[in-house]
């Protein structure tokens, strides 16, 4: 598969992402710069984490006025895929191709641990490699990753299995101490309606290797190469 | 034309910042503060537009831009 990696200026996981999609996974991996109106013919696209565009007025809200943005939403609209990580996640929030918005953690801190997330939905085309109820621990960093949406977004969200990861203990139990920055129904990963967008606040591009401290990145990342679930 | 913008979380929106405020408030003594609500203030200077023009502007820039409607709400007036 061929995946393009978009960075921006303000872009800090982009080569890391590179490095697990093209080093690790084996797969063709190129960079897209913002500012291209060119795709490269890949199959699948990135948004990195990072700080896009210094994310001064709010995390991705200038990002998402970069001219690549027009291709992205397009090959979002053909059915392409879209996975969004970190600050990638809240750069398709802003353009709208996933619904909410992000606010500042409960906590007031920028959070960089590890998490255990629970896989909420495995019939994903990001999720497909996992078991229901798997639990999968990724790294976080992230000062803005407290997701909201009105009540009625996050019942319709709900109800269409869009929600694919929420924070969880070890076991697999929603705790408020596990939910570590207060978002609405512990949403760390969700899926647009499609099914063909994704965006998390984990970081799998950093759970690629066992020698970096775990491999349970690999099941999102492998599950959107290998193509849709069946 | 010198236009304020300001943008503050709507009322069903969680409020930390401001919270973590009123908390410091109440912490000084000033224990009458109810409530805090924190926002951004945005001046914007602007060149060859009338008022009229403005009225139609603004709102465009704040809601597209300066604020995020899903969390946001925004204010705004002509400083003197």
């Amino acid at each position: 598969m061929k995946l393009g990696v978009v960075v921006f200026p303000g872009s800090n996981c982009d080569a890391d992402t590179l490095y697990a999609l093209g080093g690790v996974l084996g797969q063709e991996a190129v960079y897209l710069w913002h500012k291209d109106h060119d795709l490269k013919g890949v199959d699948g696209v990135v948004l990195p984490g990072g700080f896009a565009h210094g994310d001064y007025l709010r995390s991705g809200a200038i990002a998402k006025f970069s001219p690549l943005m027009r291709e992205v939403g397009e090959h979002a609209a053909r059915g392409g895929l879209v996975l969004g990580i970190c600050n990638g996640f809240q750069v398709l929030l802003e353009l709208g191709l996933l619904p909410g918005a992000m606010l500042r953690n409960k906590n007031l801190k920028f959070l960089c641990q590890y998490v255990t997330l629970r896989v909420e939905n495995e019939k994903t085309a990001f999720s497909h490699l996992a078991r229901k109820g798997q639990v999968l621990r990724m790294p976080i960093a992230h000062f803005d990753g407290n997701y909201y949406a009105p009540p009625e977004v996050l019942d319709e969200i709900e109800r269409n299995g869009q929600v694919v990861l929420r924070y969880a203990d070890a076991q697999g139990r929603l705790t408020e101490e596990a939910n570590v920055n207060g978002s609405l129904r512990a949403i760390a990963g969700l899926v647009n309606k499609a099914g063909n967008v994704m965006g998390l606040m984990p970081h799998p591009e950093r759970a690629v290797e066992a020698l970096l401290g775990g491999t349970d990145g690999r099941v999102i990342l492998e599950s959107m190469i290998r193509g849709r679930a069946r | 034309m010198k236009v304020r913008i300001l943008v503050s979380f709507k009322d069903s929106v969680l409020d930390p910042q401001g919270q973590t405020v009123k908390n410091a408030l109440l912490t000084l003594g000033y224990g009458f503060v109810k409530d805090v609500r924190q926002g951004k203030v945005f001046e914007l200077d602007l060149e060859g537009v009338d008022e009229a023009e403005a009225r139609r502007l603004v709102p465009e820039i704040a809601s597209k831009v300066l604020a995020n409607p899903i969390i946001e709400k925004f204010s705004w007036d002509i400083l003197p």
